[in-house]
């Protein structure tokens, strides 16, 4: 832990690796999570995501390198841990003629501390469906459920791998307002996906994993800045000095046209007030002015040169 | 250890009553042999000196290894079917032992051969043919040994079967041919040697012996043996199954 008021972090994991037979599943891995925040382990499928999470929960053993969570050795100290984490996995089902009380309340006795099932319920919107059987659930009512479980012992850490996936859209922001939820309840959230929207909007630090490596760390913005600096500004003008002046600016690395509309490409912060202040002082009248800012899904783009969906 | 396991238990022994014919297959089915059988063999068909035999032992005794192998089927496809859907893999990610795990579905099994056994004794009671005096205790003692044995047979099973929608058919084709060669439809003494030595490896001969003797009404110390057989198998089985078993 770390000193007052300032966060630590709860989980140091230090160069582990993980091979299944001759598939090398995660090389030489290491970060830290910080206490209280949303952490995100993003990457395509394959990358090794689950098998780092896994090994962090101690439900897998590391071939190599070292994992410490709550000053725990996940693998060593796995009942001890147990109490204090809250999980929930890629893929994972329950029987199919379990009743959602009943699931609830098995996890309950399991845990030397349990909260309220029945609050969990009515927090995550199932409270109708508490003598529901599991197979009769929603794909997002099977997951809030799987969230109630992973909150049922009032967990320090929260795992959440893949959550969203094959949800629809709707669904899916239900979903991420109960994660973001889960922090404010001073929790600590370690997450997976390979939605880069879904890592952007709610992770407050990500690493990007590929081939079972990691390529960087940091909060989406700082990801962002660091490999994606261009801004791109997009305008519509008739006005007949635009082209012009717009060329003129020092900032601006490229200005392409097609009639009316300009897209501008420049470097830094500060391009877009630049391409404002150039506006204003001369003049110009636009009909439209739209900036386009990269996303972690151009920064996946940049580092490994195709996009994370292929 | 013991941490959620009789909560455990007792949810499986709901979730398996809620399965359309779980209830019927593997508690009525039996029984229902068992009365429409003994009638069958009551009529005038049948010489009547072996019809008694029949009626007296090997009827019995082949109705309660049904018991034990359809708990045993079912525990297969249990097995593959929580494996392939990642339920066990759930249930481990929680502060359930993998012992604990296991033995909820045994002893589920148990709970479901034991009321099983009951219908049948008094079944047995109301439309058996012949008069009927087992020693209760002593039957489902023996019952439940043979069950747990051939159980052990069940995890190494669930071992080897690819996927849940092979577990069914796979099992039963481990486990019927075994009827056939453990003493109740050819006798032992009349099968040429490499299959009477492969009779004698088969653990429903000890189990058909066991139950038959303890129905009529032998005594304990005449089927030790028999016991000491399926401990025997008992212990092998889940030495291997503990080597093999796989969580997904
Ligand atoms: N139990 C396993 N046995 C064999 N290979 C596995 C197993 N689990 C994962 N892998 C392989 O390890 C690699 C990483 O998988 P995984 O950690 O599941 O990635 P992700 O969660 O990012 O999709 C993949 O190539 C996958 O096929
Ligand atoms: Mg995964």
């Amino acid at each position: 832990m770390g000193d007052f008021g300032t966060p630590g972090p709860v989980i140091q994991v230090r160069g582990i690796r993980k091979s299944y037979g001759a598939t090398v599943a995660v090389s030489d891995v290491s970060f830290d999570v910080n206490e209280g925040e949303i952490f995100g382990l993003i990457g395509p499928n394959g990358a090794g995501k689950t098998t780092t999470m896994e090994c962090v929960e101690g439900v897998r053993r590391p071939d190599g390198g070292t994992i410490s969570i709550l000053g725990l050795d996940p693998f060593r100290d796995v009942y001890a841990l147990q109490n204090r984490i809250g999980v929930q996995l890629q893929q994972a089902q329950l029987q199919k003629r379990i009743k959602v009380w009943e699931a609830l309340d098995l996890w309950a006795s399991l845990y030397t501390n349990a909260v309220d099932g029945d609050r969990l319920l009515e927090q995550l919107g199932l409270e109708n469906k508490r003598d529901a059987w599991f197979m009769t659930l929603s794909g997002g009512q099977k997951q809030r459920l799987f969230i109630a479980l992973a909150l049922i012992n009032d967990p320090e850490v929260v795992f959440l791998d893949e959550l969203t996936t094959g949800l629809d859209p709707q669904a899916r922001r239900a979903i991420w307002e109960l994660v973001r939820g889960i922090r404010e309840r001073g929790k600590t959230v370690f997450m997976t996906t390979h939605l880069m929207e879904e890592a952007e909007r709610l992770c407050d630090r990500v690493a990007i994993l590929e081939h079972g490596k990691i390529i960087d760390i940091g909060t989406p913005e700082q990801l962002v800045r660091r490999h994606c600096p261009t801004r791109t500004v997009l305008l519509a003008t008739e006005s007949a000095g635009a082209e012009e002046r717009l060329r003129a600016m020092p900032g601006a690395a490229t200005v392409t046209r097609h009639d009316a509309r300009y897209t501008l490409e420049g470097q830094g912060e500060d391009f877009v007030t630049e391409v404002i202040q150039c506006l204003s002082e001369n003049r110009i009248r636009v009909t439209d002015f739209r900036t386009v800012l990269p996303n972690l899904e151009d920064v996946f783009l940049k580092l490994t040169g195709h996009s994370i969906r292929d | 250890m013991l941490r959620g396991l009789w909560k455990l238990t007792w949810l499986e022994i709901k979730i398996f009553l809620r399965e359309p014919l779980g209830a019927f297959g593997s508690i009525f089915f039996p029984v229902l042999v068992f009365v429409v059988a003994g009638r069958w063999f009551s009529g005038a068909r049948v010489p009547t000196a072996a019809a008694t035999r029949v009626l007296s032992v090997d009827l019995p005794a082949f109705v309660a290894v049904l018991i034990a192998l359809s708990a045993v089927l079912s525990l297969v496809t249990i097995i593959a079917i929580y494996r392939e859907g990642g339920i066990l893999r759930r249930l481990r990610a929680t502060p359930l032992r993998p012992q604990t795990i296991l033995t909820a579905h045994v002893l589920a099994k148990l709970a479901l051969t034991l009321v099983t056994m009951a219908l049948m004794v008094l079944a047995s009671k109301r439309y058996y043919p012949i008069p009927v005096h087992v020693p209760l205790i002593s039957f489902a003692v023996a019952l439940l040994i043979s069950t747990w044995s051939i159980l052990s047979l069940g995890f190494l099973i669930a071992s080897i079967v690819p996927t849940a929608r092979f577990a069914q058919p796979i099992g039963a084709a481990i486990l019927y041919p075994m009827l056939g060669l453990c003493g109740l439809f050819v006798p032992l003494q009349s099968l040429p040697r490499g299959l009477h030595a492969l009779a004698r490896a088969n653990p429903l001969t000890y189990a058909v012996s066991l139950l038959g003797g303890i129905w009529k009404g032998e005594a304990w110390s005449a089927h030790l043996g028999d016991v000491a057989a399926l401990v025997v198998v008992f212990a092998v089985c889940t030495a291997l199954a503990a080597r093999v078993f796989r969580w997904e």
